[in-house]
């Protein structure tokens, strides 16, 4: 199902900035990466899904409704957390998250349960009684989490869900969001500038870029191309470099790592061959996949 | 933070339930704002200035109306009472719209706001609303207890009653005056800062530095000057509506036969606050 369409989107700040330009891209439910720089245009791109803000011209819909004229649908079906800091530091995370249920339409008594609901999913429990001032960072993120899934929406739009969390907290975050999208059932759209931290739980990725479209496709068509040998021996690499090159393999070395794309199940068998006939003692053979990140990389030297 | 297992023996429960329209929505900024205009659900630091003003203007009530039921003195009747606590309201209104508004500016929720179905007009009607609320109670409240005051040591019986009553009704009228009025100003000037303490300095500021503006009309040569004197700060303004309305006040301000013109001030100064204040949310809103 497609809950996010664009067609040539175009978005111009007066004095000439252009935010995105001639963005055409389909989006299919699920968990979706939106990835690009600081700058590049994903934060009007949520923008324009939120009707806060019309675009230039070309055109856009959300579950097939057009957030300019049809706002009030749109905005009671989609969930949004802000990059920014956005919660009041004097009241409690449940007063809090109740009084933006109502605001989002829901009935007194639906909203004070839905907000402790919410709460209780993104994990915070007896804690949600204190003020929100008194919170570490991870919890704050939780209760702007909390507030955008408070109304039940079909689509959370989260800008820079992981900002300023340690590793730990990020890791929480990120696994907290995908449970949303494949356990809620909720399609989440992810805004980040750290493409490692979304392929990890996104099923796909739209790449941005000074507001063009770089890439959106699965993240399992991104990835599952080719796969890749990485060999480590702790000597002998130049040897090993030229005997796996005599044996038709491409080899690029990283560092100490030797990568081997792998065409066929045979080269597994010739490597470790002529590891064992040159007699080098070998560290590491893992077959890894190609990172997104390669990808992109790859993509943004070959366009300069 | 580990605490992701607990999380997933709970399954999420879809809400199926009724969503209501944008009319609820301003419903509950409304309420919502009412109630923190007094610091109900707020820290008990927040409950304290709302009060303290509220007693003083209730004590006063209550004096007046002892005063009056024991020595039969009038201290003051429902129109001078208004006048006479007009720096209590000034007071009010800038503690509590800064609360209402500057609050939010300051914390950044308003993304969290204007992403849900509500429109900039909703909210600040709401919060316009919402003060105008409170200042109306701040000072139809002390007036209810004067009128409950005279009712019950009324001689006249049934009669002296209702015509307690009749006094009353303008009188809430002209407190509701003062609420729109001091309403839209102290939103608007709230609205300019995220800094409760500046906003707060600014309504106070506004409202005061107007005030010797209007002595220095009304003693100028010119008699249309002296009458005119009162447009110039938002009390005597009020005060020459009551003339205007009334016939007569209680302060001597005389406003000769300018009294529409008075009247069309008043108005013009609610309309064009809360049109810039529409002016500012609609930007605000945008983001």
């Amino acid at each position: 199902m497609t809950i996010i369409a664009t067609q040539s989107l175009t978005k111009t700040y007066g004095g000439g900035v252009t935010a995105l330009s001639e963005l055409t891209v389909d989006v299919e439910a699920g968990v979706i990466g939106l990835v690009g720089a600081n700058g590049a245009g994903k934060s009007t791109f949520i923008k324009i899904m939120l009707g806060l803000t019309a675009p230039t011209s070309g055109d856009v819909r959300v579950f097939g409704l057009d957030p300019v004229t049809e706002t009030d649908q749109v905005r009671a079906r989609v969930g949004y957390m802000p990059e920014n800091d956005c919660l009041p530091p004097d009241v409690s995370a449940a007063e809090f998250v109740t009084h933006l249920g109502r605001l989002s339409g829901l009935p007194k008594t639906a909203a004070r349960e839905r907000a402790s609901e919410a709460l209780r999913h993104v994990g915070l429990y007896e804690e949600r009684y204190r003020q929100i001032g008194g919170y570490s960072t991870g919890m704050k993120q939780r209760v702007k989490l909390a507030q955008a899934l408070v109304h039940d929406p079909d689509l959370l739009l989260l800008d820079e869900p992981t900002n300023g969390l340690d590793p730990a907290g990020r890791d929480a975050m990120l696994s907290l969001v995908h449970r949303i999208g494949n356990e809620f059932g909720i399609s989440v759209v992810v805004c980040s500038h750290l493409l490692g931290e979304v392929e990890r739980i996104c099923d796909s990725l739209i790449a941005i870029e000074a507001g063009r479209l770089l890439r959106a496709d699965r993240i399992s068509a991104m990835t599952g191309v080719s796969d890749v040998l990485a060999v480590e021996v702790s000597e002998g690499t130049d040897e090993l470099a030229e005997a796996l090159t005599q044996l038709q393999l491409t080899v690029t070395r990283e560092g100490r790592l030797l990568l081997v794309p792998l065409t066929a199940q045979s080269d597994y068998d010739a490597i470790l061959r002529a590891v064992a006939e040159l007699d080098l003692p070998l560290h590491r053979l893992d077959q890894r996949r190609h990172r997104v990140a390669e990808l992109f990389t790859a993509k943004e030297t070959a366009d300069v | 933070m580990s605490d992701a297992g607990v999380i997933h023996d709970i399954g999420y429960q879809r809400y199926e339930g009724p969503r209501l329209g944008r009319t609820a929505v301003f419903g509950s900024i409304y309420q919502h704002g009412l109630r923190a205009s007094f610091g109900l659900g707020r820290s008990a630091k927040a409950k304290i200035f709302p009060w303290l003003v509220a007693g003083i203007v209730l004590l006063v009530a209550v004096i007046n109306a002892a005063v009056k039921a024991q020595a039969n003195i009038v201290l003051f009747d429902y129109f001078s009472f208004d006048d006479t606590m007009s720096w209590l309201v000034i007071f009010f209104v800038a503690i509590v719209a800064p609360e209402l508004v500057s609050r939010d500016i300051r914390s950044g929720v308003l993304p969290l706001y204007f992403s849900r179905p509500l429109r900039a007009f909703d909210y600040i009607g709401a919060k316009f609303v919402a003060l105008a609320t409170a200042v109306f109670l701040l000072l139809g409240v002390p007036q209810l207890i004067m009128f409950l005051g005279g009712a019950f040591t009324t001689d006249d019986g049934a009669k002296g009653v209702w015509n307690e009553f009749l006094d009353l009704v303008p009188g809430w009228g002209y407190s509701l005056l003062w609420a729109v009025l001091f309403a839209s100003i102290s939103l608007l000037i709230a609205s300019v800062t995220g800094k409760r303490a500046f906003a707060a300095g600014g309504i106070v500021a506004f409202f005061l530095m107007t005030a010797p503006v209007v002595g220095v009309l009304s003693i100028l040569p010119s008699t249309t000057a002296q009458h005119l004197a009162g447009l110039a700060s938002p009390m005597s303004l009020l005060v020459g509506v009551q003339s205007w309305l009334r016939g007569r006040n209680d302060l001597d301000l005389d406003i000769g036969e300018f009294g529409v013109i008075y009247g069309i001030e008043l108005f013009c100064l609610v309309f064009a606050a809360m049109l810039l204040l529409l002016a500012r949310y609609r930007k605000v809103a945008s983001l």
